[in-house]
């Protein structure tokens, strides 16, 4: 008990160094924090992905299209249990700053592989009986102030002219990482558009969304589709939604890499800092040291006190750190939601805020530590006068 | 009454490195010491006393030549036993004190006690009991910066005995002391001698301090030249 009250009370002995020193790791977890859940949101439609889920996409690219006809050929591979098919709109609000993810898809395939995105009965119905209405997520709905019976028109940007919809249901998430930004409405409506203006573009999907009975067969009704279209005008590429979702975040990995490198050297500037306060903590304590190593007390006890020093600033600034990154992860997720649509601080991050806290500390004790094992008695002594 | 020799000092040699140079400090000293003797070790500044008072106490380490305390060859221990060694039979009285300024004065008396096996209620005991031996019942819960200087010497006297130890080894122990708190310090450390038959070996260069010992030893230049 006294050794563990001598523990605290050295760690704020020197109150104002103390202070600055918590401050540092609480600013230095708050980044690591921020920039680690940044990467997270980066993989949040990764983490979101269904493993019985399958994509199928032309094989040449994602901007080639495929045939709607694929469909049934789909449909009958074994295994599959339903199929659906999306386009990319990409339209915008207003401007083109108001960006958020659109797609035409066909309604009810998309509902009823999309069970994470919640929608009442009545709403559901509602969209599926409307073919000018769309679904909205409840950040954009909430960004643009929409209600269900708002008329919103949005400009193509893929598919040029100004596009009418009826809002007939605003859905929410069924987890954290579900993605509540999405615009989805009916392919039909586009596709009738489509076979007036731009008839070669008619009758024609972005991808297909097929669901698997298991995630057991996933990879052999991959194998078979992919087959099945082989050596046809379009070949297809067929691959799990978490996979799909990857070859979009590969575009952008050396972004993420760069992210997670500047995210670890903030630890290790603070583990810089940090160790800094130790070597002078236990530089003006020599003598204290001296002291109790005179009274019989060996390098394992001096080991603990100085470990422990560290770990209680270190722990004190990286509970703080975790404390802010709750509401700076809010604030920063609101007012970049077109960017991020998830942006939510994982329970994997709050792990790695304690274990970056927890490596700080080590590594800023190894040095005092071995300074203080190694402590002659006679010249710390003499180091008291 | 002194007994046969507690401590046994043969053919001593200790010197410093001094940059290159190699400077002696303790030339070959041979003395013993009875058991509840109270020595004082006198001489100036450099003459070695304070290196051959760290020797005994096991804080330094000899060149050559051979310490025993209590039978056990001291040059021959670890650091790790060594440490132990210390926790169990020598108490420190230190010049400026060297308290642990954040603990209580109860708490610098009872922190050599975690060191053994004692319970929680045994320490205190002790404590409590060191405390009042040396008439600071009434401060056990200021801190060092609470307490004059006396009385700071008076808990590190406390400390030293609150383990019972083989020998106490002081050094200096009035040179930080006005006269009269000076002059309870040797009063405390003479009764320690003579009530507790506490060996003691200090270290001093005032001869005020040194005449409360029974044995006077000069060191000049590293050699053990007089004895009265």
């Amino acid at each position: 008990m006294i050794l563990l009250k001598l523990l605290f009370k050295n760690a704020f002995r020197h109150k104002l160094r103390t202070s600055l020193t918590v401050l540092g790791i609480t600013i230095a977890i708050l980044a690591f924090g921020m920039l680690r859940t940044v990467v997270g949101a980066w993989y949040a439609g990764v983490e979101a992905s269904s493993s019985t889920r399958l994509i199928t996409r032309n094989a040449v690219s994602l901007v080639f299209f495929l045939p709607l006809s694929y469909k049934e050929k789909i449909l009958q591979v074994p295994g599959v249990k339903e199929v659906g098919y999306s386009y990319w709109f990409g339209g915008v609000y207003i401007s083109e700053k108001n960006f958020f993810p659109s797609f035409a898809t066909e309604a009810k395939a998309a509902l009823d592989l999309f069970p994470e995105f919640v929608l009442p009965e009545s709403e559901k119905n509602a969209f599926l009986r409307d073919r000018k209405s769309a679904v909205v997520g409840r950040k954009t709905a909430k960004r643009f102030g929409w209600k269900k019976g708002d008329i919103v028109t949005l400009k193509g940007t893929i598919f040029p002219g100004n596009w009418e919809f009826v809002i007939r249901g605003i859905y929410r998430g069924a987890q954290k990482s579900t993605d509540e930004t999405q615009f989805i409405f009916h392919w039909n409506y586009l596709n009738e558009s489509l076979k007036k203006t731009a008839p070669y573009r008619a009758d024609k999907v972005g991808w297909f969304l097929v669901g698997v009975k298991s995630p057991n067969v996933a990879a052999d009704v991959a194998v078979a589709i992919d087959k099945m279209f082989k050596n046809s005008l379009a070949e297809t590429i067929t691959e799990t939604e978490k996979a799909f979702q990857l070859s979009f975040i590969s575009m952008t990995e050396a972004i993420v890499v760069v992210i997670q490198l500047v995210s670890i050297i903030v630890i290790i500037i603070i583990m810089v800092v940090m160790a800094n306060t130790m070597a002078m903590t236990v530089r003006e304590r020599t003598g204290e040291y001296a002291i109790m190593k005179t009274l019989g007390f060996g390098g394992w006890h001096m080991a603990g006190l100085i470990f422990g020093e560290s770990l209680v600033i270190a722990t004190l600034g990286s509970l703080l750190g975790i404390a802010f990154t709750f509401p700076a992860a809010k604030a920063f997720g609101d007012s970049l939601s077109q960017f991020f649509p998830v942006f939510v601080v994982s329970e994997r991050t709050i792990y790695k805020d304690m274990a970056a806290g927890f490596i700080v500390a080590v590594v800023a004790a190894v040095f005092p530590i071995w300074r203080a094992i190694k402590l002659k008695v006679a010249d710390g002594l003499r180091s008291i006068g | 009454m002194p007994g046969g020799p507690i401590v046994e000092i043969r053919n001593l040699k200790k010197s410093y490195r001094r940059g290159s140079q190699i400077v002696p400090v303790l030339e070959n000293i041979t003395f013993d010491i009875a058991k509840g003797e109270f020595i004082a070790l006198m001489g100036p500044s450099g003459s070695g006393k304070s290196t051959l008072l760290n020797l005994i106490a096991g804080i330094d380490r000899v060149d050559s030549g051979g310490i025993w305390v209590g039978g056990v060859d001291v040059t021959s221990l670890s650091e790790t036993d060594l440490a132990s060694w210390r926790a169990v039979n020598v108490g420190f009285i230190f010049q400026f004190y060297n308290l642990i300024p954040v603990l209580t004065a109860f708490e610098n008396v009872e922190l050599p006690l975690l060191l053994t096996g004692l319970s929680k209620k045994e320490r205190r005991d002790h404590a409590e009991m060191a405390l009042q031996v040396v008439n600071l019942s009434d401060r056990m819960d200021h801190y060092p910066s609470e307490l004059s200087g006396g009385q700071q010497q008076r808990v590190a006297i406390a400390r030293a005995v609150v383990t019972d130890p083989t020998i106490l080894v002081a050094d200096e122990p009035t040179g930080d002391l006005d006269r009269v708190s000076a002059a309870d310090v040797l009063d405390l450390m003479g009764r320690l001698n003579i009530e507790l038959g506490k060996t003691i070996i200090m270290v001093t260069h005032d001869p005020r301090a040194a005449e409360k010992a029974r044995i006077i030893k000069h060191l000049e230049k590293g050699v053990l030249n007089d004895s009265s």
